[in-house]
């Protein structure tokens, strides 16, 4: 089967999920321009979700995002619309284009659409008994068909061998959001295909994705070093709570504005655990906790939040469902005191916690403003030494973090995960939009 | 052709050209519409002539507003602007982005015809209610319709970028870029000498080098041309009165508190064909030959020109048009910086289409608005130096490809 041919139908299950239709928006764009220029096939992508709902929402989701697709490539519209003269002008191209990706999704709330499929991209939640299932049920009807598991967490041989799909599943990482996040980590197991994992390599490159390959251990490098490194800020900030005598609101307030003004991070590290999900980290971390010998990653404040129906994560709309912190507007207004199982003002301690932690040297820079710098690692560097000479608590709690961020990328590549500093590097900066890599030498 | 009655034009006002690039633009939040353009250009000119009821006539100049802002039938937008101008006549003219000059000449015949002695000449646009994708699309309509399909997805830098190719490859690419690079710079200093430009916040250091650097790139933009070479999308009105000696008489103003049309030339090529001299712009010149002929002077008596610079190649091409330079020769002109505001002919004073703002219907009355301003020493921070030797201004207003064009001499009241 060629690229072109296995890409003629397609399935993607948890479709309508927050990386479920990322997923589906890229290959229905990607199969819709391969439709466009081969006008014999016909390709369709089924998007399988449980909730009918969901997919109501996933087409009004397709419709806005193509739209915005087609406006930017304008210029191959009209040249692939050369030859339809009933197409003359910019916005009549772009309302067919929209309607030339649409035509080939099927939204359908049932799995045995997948049994024709080609390829199959599962997205569902974290839960490898679930995927298990779903694999197992596709293939005893579906002979030729390829895996691609989104899975942040689960290792693929595990998949692989319980669902009895030897060789032919891959894992296919996207960071969220797909559309818009460059990374795909890719994962082989050692039975894998070469010709899928050819296949899963263009397939990235014609997403314009960015692929680092990953082991096969549970959290590859990305969940794998983020966990660790959220677990970490938990920690510190239930340790600074006890060690000041402070709430531990005022702890997670200040540890998350220590992990992203001092570290120049695109969010503190609680509020990118919002942005997760709480349940979601629970979830990945009950993954892989098993698979590790020497450490527990586990938190009992994760588990207290959760009973306590806390959970973050986005509403459909994308905005952010309030978690450790509550926002308003995008803004944090308050932080969660498990104690009191309510959310406290941050009017009521940001005085004192931001006179704890003092004043940022004068070299700060802010994490967007490094986005389109030239000379962002001098910037870095000298803010970053001026960290290093300060004795405020702010430097202290912030070299503490970075050193420990760096370890935690450094064991990655001493425990396999990962093949080499650069691959963790590429994760952070390109799946969690860092500003530089973990394994640097600003803080030595 | 030269009135056979003295015209006037005054009261000028314009409102800020509102776009991308003024620091109160905000994409994303909700803008004003046409009925404050209109009112806001069309009540400041009433204020200035005493009144709606010294105001015998209104001529509304606009070219999209059908679909820009689904908005048609526009003189019925005339006594909104002010009940004193309810059961007068009005009329709309399209002549894409010639309508503003259209509308200053429909003014001016209307004055001669002896049907009105006060005219009100308003042009608006409102272009910012769609992307800039789907703006093509509806610009696209000042060409004509069955060249679309095949032309660019951004249809008219695409028609210029065509015309700045072939000037290259006759004239030489980088003393081209150069002059091209220069006017640019032109715009964007003179436009900050003006509250109501689009540029007015421009900071740049040198827009000069930042122009020149800039590379065409085809796979991003258009081939020859980069986007600095393009005017940009706007939302604006400018208005004035046009009249006779006793309409100036009637509003109170003095004679030295206006200008006086010297000469006016409309001419138009057939939109249906190519136009036969990709580097000339042929209409622009039989009109500006014309214009002059009628005034009886030439290019050397010009204190300034406010001239048509949807793209920098036209200007350059304008200045050529104009006889300043021969042909091959205008981006050399404008490089030496005979076009700036203190050079030998001082053009587009307040930023012209690039640096003031191209709301495409308002352009053409724009530019009128500019020239009394620096005849009659009310331009403010941009004023320039009107020689007495050479005290004519100029209007060179030009609609879709060199196709609808208006230019008028003017001279101050005496």
């Amino acid at each position: 089967m060629t690229y072109e041919e296995r890409l003629e139908n397609v399935a993607v299950l948890g479709a309508a999920g927050k990386m479920g239709s990322g997923i589906l928006l890229l290959t229905a764009v990607h199969m819709a321009d391969l439709q466009l220029q081969n006008k014999d096939k016909t390709y369709v992508l089924y998007a399988i979700d449980v909730s009918n709902k969901a997919l109501t929402g996933l087409m009004d989701y397709l419709r806005v995002q193509v739209r915005k697709i087609a406006e930017k490539k304008i210029n191959w519209l009209r040249a692939v619309y050369e030859d339809r003269e009933d197409l003359v002008e910019n916005g009549e191209m772009i309302d067919e284009y929209i309607f030339d990706v649409m035509k080939i999704v099927r939204p359908v709330d049932v799995m045995e659409a997948a049994y024709k499929a080609n390829l199959v991209f599962e997205a569902v939640n974290e839960n490898k008994d679930l995927k298990v299932k779903l694999f197992k049920q596709i293939k005893e009807h579906n002979d030729k068909v390829w895996f691609f598991t989104n899975t942040s967490s689960v290792p693929i041989h595990y998949l692989e061998e319980n669902a009895g799909v030897k060789g032919r599943i891959i894992g296919f990482h996207f960071y969220n959001p797909p559309a818009v996040q460059k990374l795909v980590e890719l994962i082989k197991t050692e039975n894998t295909d070469p010709e899928l994992e050819k296949f899963a390599l263009e397939y990235a490159k014609n997403l314009k994705k960015i692929i680092v390959p990953s082991n096969d251990f549970a959290g590859f490098i990305g969940n794998g070093h983020f966990m660790r490194d959220a677990l970490f800020g938990i920690n510190e900030a239930l340790a600074l709570a006890k060690e000041k005598g402070i709430s531990l609101p005022q702890a997670i307030y200040m540890i998350n504005k220590v992990t992203q003004d001092y570290l120049v991070r695109p969010m503190g590290i609680f509020q990118l655990m919002d942005y997760v999900g709480i349940d979601v980290m629970q979830f990945i971390m009950n993954v892989m906790n098993p698979y590790l010998e020497d450490e527990d990653l586990h938190s009992d404040l994760l588990d207290t939040m959760m009973e306590q129906g806390v959970k973050g994560g986005q509403y459909s709309s994308g905005a952010q469902k309030d978690g450790f912190l509550k926002y308003e507007k995008g803004k944090i207004t308050a932080v969660y005191d498990p104690d009191k199982k309510e959310y406290v003002p941050v009017s009521e301690f940001a005085e004192e916690a931001d006179k704890m932690l003092g004043e940022l040297p004068e070299s700060a820079v802010s994490w967007k403003s490094t986005l389109k710098m030239k000379n962002k690692d001098e910037v870095l560097s000298k803010f970053f030494n001026d960290i290093k000479n300060s004795d405020t608590l702010g430097a202290k709690l912030a070299v503490k973090y970075a050193k420990n961020s760096k370890a935690i990328g450094e064991k990655l590549v001493s425990d396999g995960v990962a093949n080499n500093a650069d691959d963790v590097n590429t994760v952070m900066l390109t799946g969690f939009f860092h500003a530089y890599g973990p394994i640097n030498n600003y803080f030595d | 052709m030269k009135p056979k009655k003295k015209i006037y034009m005054t009261a000028g006002y314009n409102t800020v050209s509102l776009g991308t690039g003024r620091k109160e633009f905000n994409p994303k939040k909700p803008r004003p519409g046409i009925e404050h353009y209109i009112k806001e250009a069309g009540q400041a000119v009433l204020e200035k002539v005493g009144g709606a009821k010294n105001v015998d006539e209104t001529v509304i100049s606009n070219f999209m507003a059908p679909r820009y802002n689904r908005q048609a039938n526009l003189p019925g937008f005339a006594p909104m602007i002010d009940e004193g101008l309810l059961w007068k006549p009005a009329v709309s003219v399209e002549g894409a982005c010639g309508s503003g000059g259209l509308g200053l000449t429909t003014s001016i015949r209307s004055v001669l015809a002896e049907t009105a002695d006060v005219v009100m000449a308003l042009g608006f646009e409102v272009q910012n209610t769609m992307k800039a994708v789907y703006g093509a699309d509806v610009l696209a309509g000042a060409g004509w319709y069955k060249v679309r399909k095949k032309g660019h997805a951004h249809f008219f830098p695409g028609q210029f970028s065509d015309r700045a190719g072939v000037y290259y490859e006759k004239y030489g690419y980088d003393r081209t870029r150069k002059g091209m690079a220069m006017w640019y710079h032109n715009a964007i200093i003179n436009a900050r000498k003006d509250p109501t430009a689009q540029e007015y916040h421009n900071t740049n250091p040198d827009p000069f080098a930042t122009a020149y650097k800039m590379q065409p790139n085809g796979k991003v933009f258009v081939d020859h041309l980069t986007v600095l070479d393009c005017s940009k999308v706007s939302d604006a009105a400018s208005a004035l009165v046009v009249t006779s000696e006793e309409g100036l008489k009637r509003i109170g103003v003095d004679k030295k508190d206006a200008v006086e049309v010297i000469s006016f030339a409309n001419v138009i090529r057939d939109i249906t064909k190519d136009p036969t001299d990709p580097t000339e712009l042929e209409t622009i010149r039989r009109a500006v030959q014309q214009a002059m002929a009628d005034a009886g002077i030439t290019a050397k008596d010009l204190a300034t020109v406010e001239t048509h610079d949807c793209f920098s190649i036209a200007g350059i091409m304008a200045v050529e048009a104009l006889g300043l330079a021969p042909k091959g020769e205008g981006a050399d002109y404008v490089a030496e910086g005979k076009t700036a505001a203190d050079g030998e002919v001082p053009m587009n004073t307040t930023g012209g289409l690039i640096g003031w703002g191209h709301p495409v219907g308002a352009t053409g009355v724009h530019q009128a608005v500019t020239i009394w301003q620096q005849l009659t020493g009310n331009a403010g921070d941009a004023q320039i130096n009107i020689p007495a030797d050479r005290p004519y201004g100029m209007t060179i207003n030009m609609g879709g490809d060199d196709v609808t064009v208006t230019c008028i001499i003017y001279k101050r009241g005496e």
